[in-house]
């Protein structure tokens, strides 16, 4: 597996999952586990190239796959354009949801990247931030729109 | 939260599925996940072994086939929401992937898992038995109405895999559905096709299983508008009833999605 651009070579059980792969043996731990139960979005990382949850893919699946997780966006201290845009409008307040956010911004951003409100928070679906600060979060995505 | 431990099994094409799934009792295939895994975490399924189909190259494509659409049974709901083929010859079909779930799921999970979960309140079978698809597996085809048997339930036996599905093309299509606003599931959702001589509507989530309306098809084969849909009594007999809808709500329910649908449809 390439994890960040970096090859990775581990032996985990079968039943191991991408996020626990990631956060317990790799110790990315930037990869949050909120629900567990494949609703909050907070697990997700992007699959070669497309934004999955990853407490809901074995991390067998992902075998020889390129990964990307929210360790992999900063570039030599620099922060990614999202990243930035996410401090700038105050897109966090825990920050609990945020690693799955920005990878979910990150991937919408690639599909629409010019996305209006509507868009954003219909791609947004699958993330749950549990201080309700999507409208400073949203504005974020719309500030970091045409960065990616 | 961890699945029960089984063993992994990469399979390379359908054969190579089968054969494994002969040598393996009990196994089961996994295409994109997205309801098996959830359900493996809470143990309410524990199979010995898992087969992943959900690498096989074959099994992902979208194809205009004359007066049909062909699309791979391992083809993701993203995949089908995206499509130019999809959104020209079956407009309702790329709308109603891209309600499925969230971004996220939708880059996972996959048609043919989909129809063979039959899950009451999944948004492919509306659509497939609506539009009368052809099923092919690895042993043969099945019409779209021979195959959801029930709750969970379908025509496949033991190791049959889903190959492809056929969706003949009609004149016009719509697909409307309430969604459950925690799951994205469907409290009701509609999908009506208009082809040249008959019309049909089959509504997902109120039931059991998915099933089609035939007397609000008759009223639309009489006149395609949703007023002629306004005309039609729905009984609330046999529908579900729970802590998010009452059979009685769902009922209603189906007449307001129906009308949206085919107002969808005339767009």
């Amino acid at each position: 597996m390439i994890v960040n651009g970096k090859a990775v070579r581990a032996e985990v059980e079968d039943r191991t999952l991408l996020v626990h792969f990631l956060r317990d043996q790799l110790r990315l731990t930037g990869t949050h586990v909120g629900c567990d139960t494949s609703q909050c979005g907070a697990c997700v990382v992007h699959v070669g190239g497309r934004a999955v949850k990853s407490c809901t893919i074995f991390a067998v699946q992902a075998d020889g796959e390129d990964v990307l997780t929210i360790e992999g966006l900063a570039k030599d201290g620099t922060l990614h354009p999202i990243q930035q845009a996410f401090q700038d409008h105050h897109g966090l307040q825990c920050g609990f949801c945020t690693p799955g956010m920005i990878m979910t911004a990150l991937d919408l951003l690639r599909r629409h990247p010019k996305p209006d409100d509507a868009t954003i928070r219909r791609e947004l679906e699958g993330n749950f931030c549990r201080c309700t600060g999507y409208i400073n979060i949203v504005k974020a995505i719309r500030a970091a729109a045409g960065t990616v | 939260m961890y699945t029960a431990p089984f063993q992994y099994l990469r399979a390379n094409s359908v054969a190579d599925a089968e054969q494994l799934f002969k040598e393996h009792a009990d196994a089961k295939y996994l295409a994109g996940g997205q309801t098996l895994i959830p359900t493996m975490k809470q143990r309410l399924a524990t199979p010995p072994a898992l087969i992943d189909i959900g690498r096989i190259g074959a099994l992902s494509f979208i194809r205009r086939e004359k007066d049909k659409l062909v699309i791979g049974a391992g083809t993701r709901h993203a995949d089908v929401a995206d499509s130019a083929e999809v959104k020209a010859a079956v407009p309702a079909l790329a709308v109603l992937a891209g309600q499925i779930g969230d971004p996220a799921v939708r880059h996972k999970g996959t048609l043919g898992g989909s129809l063979a979960n039959n899950d009451p309140a999944a948004d492919y079978p509306a659509a497939a038995l609506a539009l009368g698809a052809r099923v092919r597996t690895t042993r043969r085809v099945i019409d779209a109405r021979e195959f959801f048997t029930g709750l969970f339930e379908t025509a496949l036996e033991e190791g049959e895999i889903i190959t492809e599905v056929a969706f003949p093309v009609p004149e016009r299509t719509g697909y409307a559905k309430f969604p459950n606003p925690a799951s994205r599931y469907a409290l009701v959702g509609v999908f009506v096709a208009k082809f040249r001589d008959a019309v049909s509507v089959a509504v997902t989530g109120a039931a059991p299983c998915v099933f089609r309306h035939t007397e609000m098809e008759r009223a639309l084969a009489r006149s395609f508008s949703p007023d002629a849909v306004a005309g039609v009594k729905v009984s609330a007999d046999g529908l579900n009833s729970d802590l998010f809808a009452s059979a009685e709500y769902r009922a209603h329910l189906i007449g307001v999605m129906a009308k949206r649908a085919v107002a969808a449809a005339l767009q």
